[in-house]
């Protein structure tokens, strides 16, 4: 006698939940869309605060270190390589160029399942109008 | 210096160097991001399965009661159910505490002598404490790297990592010259515990002369691998930062079969790619190593069986018809001679 049946159930139950990655996407639709779209005003801007590349990866970084200066420091002028000056605020200087969080920030968010806390007291200037 | 450590953390070494010069010298990134990561989930599947169903096929022996409690005796005799099962249930509450809650483990004892020159036993309970720490906090960060094979990311998992990120760490400053910033994205707790775990696991190993003296290769080879990942995976979410949202296109690509093209792939930083090797090492490594009591737990007979030998009886599985030659047909074959030369013999003739 052996207990061949019981590892053959374990077995299964074990693959199902391995392959899970494998066949939840065959259930779920993907997203349509999870490029972030700039808007009107980002295109004439050309750029943003800092390097596309920075930007895409240390975003939040950046925004930590402008609230650490802006409530700590009461420094509100960020100034780096291209001799631009900028407001540091997220509500008016992020929001006022990525005029849509809806389509910019959120986009990208949802997509890595990334839900910042900030809009519990930030707001977005666009939904509140 | 000890060559069993020295030797596992120079082979993770070059691993890990492997990947790196594969992807930003050689740029071998379809490789390491899709070739290899197959190739080992298909080993890791087979491997599996081999080695379980080696098991499968080998025979379940007699119930070996080593028991940690009385077991079902007489009416007025309390039996301790779940330390020592005499019923398929109770035996199954037992296992499931074993596997949930390493009670096994928790029983650990230490030796030592007292200053009086005699042995004692010290319940030993940091191996129990540092293991739960160290499988909980990988299962939780198993399942929160779902996000990156899911879309829409399940509520269960964005659960998880909220809870996770619940306690903030957060730092804004310099440390030693460098502007050092933690708290965005949000610190998960759960990867710190595990590397600390594994860091505490492997000290247990190098600083007790015991440990260290029945530890070998294979005890170490897993540690630095696992550190590896971690340390990675630490590195790359808080100090070095990478393109989420590029890594998640491979992910989400690996696991519908379709891959992104290959700009995605050669715009990835190349400590994803060592993070990936390490982890594909990890899943090709697994089924042929002592990581295999993940499956192998659940087939201790030390623990999955009811001790119910006095209830029930048990044939040997591997009994076969044995050829016997009983006294009574030994005489008869012999009787004359046995007569002849004077022996005493129960029958006469
Ligand atoms: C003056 C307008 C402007 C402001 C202000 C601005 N951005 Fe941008 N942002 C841009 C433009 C333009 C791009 C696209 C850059 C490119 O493609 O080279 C961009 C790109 C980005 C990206 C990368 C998107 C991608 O596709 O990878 C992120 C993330 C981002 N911005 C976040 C922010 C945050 C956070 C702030 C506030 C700290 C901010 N931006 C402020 C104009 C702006
Ligand atoms: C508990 C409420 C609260 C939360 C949550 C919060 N903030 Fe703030 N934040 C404030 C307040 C209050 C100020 C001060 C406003 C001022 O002085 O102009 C501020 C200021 C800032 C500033 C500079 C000033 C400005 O106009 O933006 C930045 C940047 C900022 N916060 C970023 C963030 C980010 C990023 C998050 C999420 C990770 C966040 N905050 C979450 C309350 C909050
Ligand atoms: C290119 C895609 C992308 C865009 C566009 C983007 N983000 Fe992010 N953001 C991310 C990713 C990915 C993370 C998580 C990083 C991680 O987990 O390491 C993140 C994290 C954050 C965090 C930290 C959240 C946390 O609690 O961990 C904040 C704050 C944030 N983003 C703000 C913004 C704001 C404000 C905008 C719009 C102006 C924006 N981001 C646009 C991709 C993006
Ligand atoms: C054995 C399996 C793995 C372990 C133990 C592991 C461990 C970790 C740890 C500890 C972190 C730090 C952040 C956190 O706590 O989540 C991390 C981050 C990360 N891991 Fe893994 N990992 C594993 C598998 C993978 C796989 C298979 C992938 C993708 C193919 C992956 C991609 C990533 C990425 C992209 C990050 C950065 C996350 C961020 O910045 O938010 N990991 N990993």
């Amino acid at each position: 006698m052996n207990d061949k049946l019981k590892v053959i159930a374990g077995l299964i139950v074990f693959f199902a939940i391995f392959s899970y990655p494998f066949w939840n996407n065959i259930f779920n639709k993907e997203n349509p869309e999870h490029k972030p779209v700039l808007s009107a005003e980002a295109e004439k801007a050309k750029e943003c605060v800092r390097s596309k590349d920075y930007m895409t990866k240390e975003h939040m970084q950046l925004l930590d270190i402008w609230r650490d200066k802006v409530v700590r420091s009461g420094e509100r002028v960020y100034k780096y390589g291209n001799g631009k000056e900028y407001n540091m605020s997220l509500s008016n200087t992020c929001l006022g160029c990525h005029t849509s969080k809806a389509e910019f920030c959120d986009r990208c968010h949802d997509y890595a399942s990334v839900k910042p806390y900030c809009w519990d007291c930030h707001i977005d200037p666009k939904e509140n109008k | 210096m000890n060559g069993n450590y020295i030797f596992s953390l120079i082979t993770v070494v070059v691993l890990g160097l492997l990947a790196f010069f594969g992807t930003t010298v050689f740029g071998l990134q379809y490789l390491f991001g899709v070739i290899v990561p197959y190739a080992c989930v298909i080993w890791f599947v087979f491997g599996i399965l081999k080695r379980m169903l080696g098991w499968a096929n080998s025979p379940v022996p007699f119930r070996i009661t080593t028991t940690c409690g009385q077991q079902k005796s007489l009416p007025w005799i309390k039996q301790n159910r779940i330390d020592n099962p005499s019923t398929g249930i109770e035996t199954i509450i037992r296992m499931i505490l074993e596997i949930v809650l390493f009670r096994s483990l928790f029983r650990n004892t230490k030796s030592d002598i007292t200053a009086s020159g005699k042995v004692t036993y010290i319940w030993e309970k940091w191996l129990w404490v540092g293991a739960l720490a160290f499988h909980y906090s990988f299962l939780v960060v198993i399942v929160r790297h779902m996000r990156f094979f899911t879309d829409p990311v399940p509520y269960l998992i964005s659960m998880l990592e909220y809870f996770d990120s619940l306690f903030k760490i957060e730092f804004v400053g310099e440390v030693v010259g460098t502007s050092l910033q933690i708290g965005l994205p949000g610190f998960f707790i759960s990867g710190l515990v595990l590397l600390a775990a594994i860091l505490f696991l492997f000290s247990r190993r190098v600083l007790i002369s015991q440990v260290r003296y029945i530890s070998l290769p294979a005890d170490f080879f897993p540690l630095f691998l696992l550190m590896g990942i971690a340390g990675t995976g630490i590195f790359m979410r808080y100090f070095s930062k990478v393109d989420i949202i590029s890594i998640k296109e491979l992910t989400m690509g690996l696991a519908t079969f379709c891959i992104p093209d290959g700009a995605v792939l050669a715009g990835l930083s190349s400590v994803f790619y060592i993070h990936l090797f390490l982890v594909c090492i990890l899943l090709a490594y697994f089924p042929f190593s002592k990581l295999m009591h993940m499956g192998g737990v659940f087939l201790s007979p030390t623990r999955n069986l009811p001790n119910n030998s006095r209830a029930r009886r048990h044939i040997n599985p591997w009994n076969y018809p044995v050829k016997v030659h009983t006294y009574d047909e030994y005489e008869d074959e012999f009787r004359e001679k046995m007569i002849e030369a004077g022996l005493p013999v129960e029958k006469e003739s």
